[in-house]
């Protein structure tokens, strides 16, 4: 009780820890619970010291504007037994409230556009990155690097229990992805923001961007990584049932660290497309399809099929019925539920693997297998 | 003309075939409070939900749900009716005129209001739920990804525009024909002035929105592909297409809103306004400029940056005559003889909370800020200053100052101040912690939150419960008063109101200025 006494105490004295703070905060750059971020890049802090510059200013004239105010329903009050003077209208006054606000626009004016044309410097990027918005996830493709482009979708990891309240939820709660966004440090990148169903808004505070994924259109967007580290965002436009829980993770390291990732990925892009050739057996699949269950489907179907948000798929008939209906609905998902197509989101091993997995785990031993081959028939009709 | 000097018809005929503009400005009245406290409920489940972090009353569909239609019913069911209502009570009281210019019309505007948000209402128990892609309605979330409902939102879209187009005809017709002699243009009070220019941007600006979602349902139902990106449209064009209804529409909120102002703060300062003239052009540059700002809605969507630049300079030029409004409302007050009862509080709370929301808007309009505003919470605490502090503090102003009048007797005073300081705390403590989320990254329309915007969110719930339960208070006290109030027959209820209505017996009769009145002194407007 104590606690929590002292901790709306703390919050209720935000706005005065806002102002104080204003100084350190531009310079520190940690994250704040009640002001805007300065982040880590030269745009960002230009916004931010933009954004308390106004805050100032209009700060300053509310100042003025209540202090005349409340000083007049202080001493200009009936029962105090002022009198009504009689005054009113006086060009002079009129044309100076006019003027001299106009002049204070055209002061703010200045910086805007200055940083204004700084966010549109969207040239000479060392890196391009394409974001594409989903129902509801971020796929992140590279662009301009040497070998296999290397794309991947970014997917909430939050557990739906924690989501649902029934373990605790962890630091990250809802800002955590499966996979983040790797940038290297010390590098102009630019992003080419489009959306493949609905809008969606890429935004990541602390890098200064946001950045509307249209279908149909490509908008550009860039940032300058500086200090390495994890920088945390969400999706901005109201995008359906799911647009809360669309997080936005980039992780900025050094630049041979990227490499190494780069590196890695490319291999894994190669091996994918070496396998999607060869034939398993039910053993190998049967491992790879736990992982990728367990990694894609646990979060709704339970750690043994017992069900949660999704259906139970131990025992479930389209488990234990016929192949193609099952494979069918992990391609293309259930339309208007919480199953979506992972046709687009799992390369055909994973894809091939996972139903197989389901077929004969959990009790189901339909005994049946999926080969990546099956699953590129079956998308392509 | 003989049944002019009868009273109401009797039984619930009276209401049904009415076209005297007291009865049809009451049942717009209730109605409007009716509908804010369905959209209020709406708004408790939103606030409820978001009292904690993790999904505790209601599912993320149903949720967005009610973030969509508590949009939809505060802006086009309580907040604009309201003013219509309070314009046919007034404007022809203020103007010296028998009714309104259109009596039948006026019938009709209002009676199709209440089918429609029924129909509305009833889409949450359609398959698939009721709209569930916020008040804005984009594309193609509204189009190929709605519920099957989104035709039953886009008719009942179509007849809310019809009736405003309907009531806003009807003021322009009664304020142009319809003043006593000597009741020139620049003799009218101001809110019969507000009025007259809201009344201009909604027959310019309703058309728009029913183009908006004309088009919606031409890509639903008719294979066309205006705003579907695969069949060659654009989605961005719905996007200038509300915006240019959109941004005009919080001015046809908030002008009647100033308008109501400008009447109370003199009567209560017993000074006449400081500024007419200046406060008439205000108005009508606010008016020219809501036309000129649309795209400071879509600063992120991808414009060209001298689009951008345009749009930043026009936004950040209204605070020239908001200012102007501003200071002539405390320029008024400044050394008169001021009381605060209940309507003064009320308009005192706009003051103060509506400049706040003011200032915000001008951080907004400053495009390079606005990357990080947008979509967030800020944007949320900006517009529910200025339409709740703003919008219906004034509301709440104009019934308390007028209620008297209407119905000849005075409502409890104290209760009135008690509804005012809950009110006022209420509201601050939902809102104002919510410029302090958005700052610090809490995207709006979200059901679930990061546990960083823990503390803030439980304020504002707690805020929002206080705000919303006072409003119980203000509804017992207007019924307490009509119903056994403490009986007024004072023409002028408050010593300093200017005005041709204060000069008419209280409670004021069936029919009013049958007889134009002779308009003399230089003061009819207050
Ligand atoms: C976000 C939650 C979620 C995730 C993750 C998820 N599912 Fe589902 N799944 C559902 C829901 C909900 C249903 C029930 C759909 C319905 O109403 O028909 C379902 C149904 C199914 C069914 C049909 C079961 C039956 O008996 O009707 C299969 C098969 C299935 N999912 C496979 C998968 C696979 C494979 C994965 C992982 C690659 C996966 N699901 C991941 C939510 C999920
Ligand atoms: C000084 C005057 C004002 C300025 C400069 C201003 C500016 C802005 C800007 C730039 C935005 C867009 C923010 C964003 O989405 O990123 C905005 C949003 C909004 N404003 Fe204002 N505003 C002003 C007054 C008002 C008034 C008087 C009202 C209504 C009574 C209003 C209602 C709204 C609403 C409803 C939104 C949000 C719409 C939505 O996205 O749902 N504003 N304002
Ligand atoms: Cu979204
Ligand atoms: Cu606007």
């Amino acid at each position: 009780m104590c606690f929590e006494a002292k901790r709306l105490f703390r919050l209720a004295l935000g706005p005065v820890l806002m102002l104080l703070s204003a100084a350190t905060m531009a310079a520190g750059g940690e994250v704040s619970s009640f002001n805007m971020s300065p982040g880590v890049t030269a745009v960002g802090k230009e916004i931010y010291s933009l954004h308390m510059i106004i805050f100032w200013i209009c700060t300053i004239i509310g100042v003025g504007v209540f202090g005349v105010m409340f000083y007049s329903i202080y001493a200009h009050r009936k029962s105090k037994g002022a009198v009504a003077a009689t005054f009113h209208e006086s060009t002079k006054v009129e044309i100076a409230w006019t003027i001299i606000p106009f002049f204070i626009l055209i002061g703010m004016a200045f910086p805007a556009t200055t940083t204004l044309l700084k966010i549109y410097d969207n040239d000479e990027a060392d890196m391009d990155v394409v974001v594409t918005g989903f129902q509801w996830k971020w796929k992140y493709e590279y662009l301009n690097e040497e070998g296999e482009n290397v794309s991947f979708f970014s997917n909430l990891r939050t557990a739906q229990d924690e989501i649902y309240n029934t373990t605790e939820k962890g630091e990250h709660y809802l800002l955590e992805v499966d996979e983040p966004l790797v940038l290297p440090v010390d590098t102009k990148v630019r992003f080419l923001v489009t959306g493949n169903d609905v809008i969606h808004s890429w935004w990541v505070p602390e890098l200064a961007v946001k950045k509307d994924a249209v279908p149909g259109f490509i908008n550009e967007a860039w940032t300058r990584t500086t200090v390495e580290g994890i920088y945390r965002g969400q999706c901005a436009e109201l995008c359906g049932k799911e647009h809360g829980f669309m997080p936005i993770v980039v992780n900025v390291v050094s630049k041979e660290e990227y490499a190494q990732w780069l590196a890695e990925k490319q291999g894994e892009a190669a091996q994918i497309k070496d396998l999607m050739a060869q034939t398993f057996s039910m053993d190998e699949l049967m491992e790879r399809g736990k992982a990728t269950y367990e990694r894609s489907c646990l979060a709704c179907h339970g750690a043994s099929g017992e069900g949660g948000v999704g259906t139970a798929i131990a025992g479930s008939a389209v488990a234990t019925g016929e192949l193609a209906g099952h494979l069918n609905i992990g391609i293309n998902g259930v339309p208007g539920t919480a199953m979506q197509a992972f046709g687009s989101q799992l390369n055909d091993v994973d894809m091939a693997a996972v139903i197989t997995y389901q077929r004969n785990a959990f009790g189901n031993n339909m005994g049946d297998m999926v080969q990546p081959i099956d699953v590129f028939n079956h998308k392509k009709g | 003309m003989g049944d002019h000097h009868h009273g109401p018809a009797k039984g619930i005929g009276r209401w049904l075939f009415t076209t005297n503009h007291k009865d049809i400005g009451t049942m717009y009245l209730w109605f409007s409070f009716a509908m804010f406290i369905m959209g209020g409920f709406f708004a408790m489940v939103i606030r409820a939900e978001l009292f904690q972090p993790g999904m505790q009353l209601v599912e993320p569909a149903f949720f967005n749900q009610m973030t969509t239609l508590h949009g939809l019913v505060m802006v086009f069911g309580a907040i604009m009716p309201s003013f219509v209502g309070l314009a046919n009570w007034m404007i022809p009281m203020m103007i010296g005129a028998p009714d309104m210019a259109l009596p039948r019309m006026n019938n009709w505007s209002f009676w199709i209001l209440p089918p429609t948000f029924l129909l509305l209402a009833s889409t949450l128990f359609m398959e698939g739920g009721a709209p569930a892609f916020g008040w804005t309605f984009y594309a193609p979330l509204s189009t190929t990804y709605a519920p099957p409902s989104v035709t039953f939102f886009i008719f009942s879209v179509h007849v809310l525009g019809l009736s405003s187009i309907m009531g806003s005809i009807n003021i322009i017709a009664t304020v142009m024909n319809m003043r006593a002699p000597g009741m020139t243009y620049m003799k009218m009070p101001l809110f019969v002035w507000t009025w007259l220019i809201t009344a201009f941007l909604l027959v310019a600006v309703m058309p728009v929105l029913a183009g908006a979602v004309t088009m919606m349902l031409m890509d639903i139902h008719f294979g066309t592909s205006f705003f579907s990106a695969a069949g060659g449209g654009d989605p961005v064009l719905f996007q200038h297409v509300f915006w240019f209804f959109g941004h005009p529409e919080v001015y046809i909120i908030i002008l009647p809103a100033f308008g109501v102002v400008s009447q109370i703060i003199p009567a209560f300062s017993r000074k006449p306004l400081f500024g007419y003239d200046s406060m008439v052009y205000a108005t009508a540059s606010i008016a020219f400029l809501s036309f000129i700002v649309w795209a400071h809605h879509m600063y992120t969507v991808g414009m060209p940056v001298a689009g951008e630049l345009f749009f930043m300079y026009a936004t950040m030029l209204i605070a020239v005559p908001t200012g102007v409004k501003v200071f002539n409302w405390i320029s008024t007050m400044w050394r008169g003889s001021l009381s605060f009862e209940t309507p003064m509080l009320f308009s005192l709370g706009f003051l103060v909370l509506f400049t706040i929301g003011g200032f915000t808007g001008l951080m907004l309009s400053i495009a390079p800020a606005d990357f990080q505003y947008h979509d967030s919470y800020f944007v949320v605490a900006h517009f529910h200053y200025v339409m709740v502090a703003g919008a219906v503090f004034s509301m709440t102003a104009a019934v308390y100052y007028w209620l008297p009048k209407w119905c000849g007797k005075m409502y409890n005073e104290a209760m009135g101040k008690t509804h005012f300081w809950i009110s006022f705390v209420g509201f601050n403590l939902a809102f104002f912690p919510q410029h302090f989320v958005g700052l610090a990254g809490m995207p709006r329309r979200i059901p679930d939150y990061a546990l960083q915007f823990a503390d803030f969110n439980m304020m504002s719930s707690i805020g929002a419960f206080i705000y919303g339960a006072s409003q119980i208070m203000f509804l017992y006290n207007v019924i307490a008063t009509i119903v056994s109030g403490k009986p007024t027959s004072e023409e002028k209820v408050w010593d300093g109101a200017e005005g041709l209505e204060w000069t008419i017996p209280t409670p004021a009769p069936y029919h009013t200025f049958e007889t134009p009145p002779k308009i003399d002194s230089a003061h009819a407007h207050s």
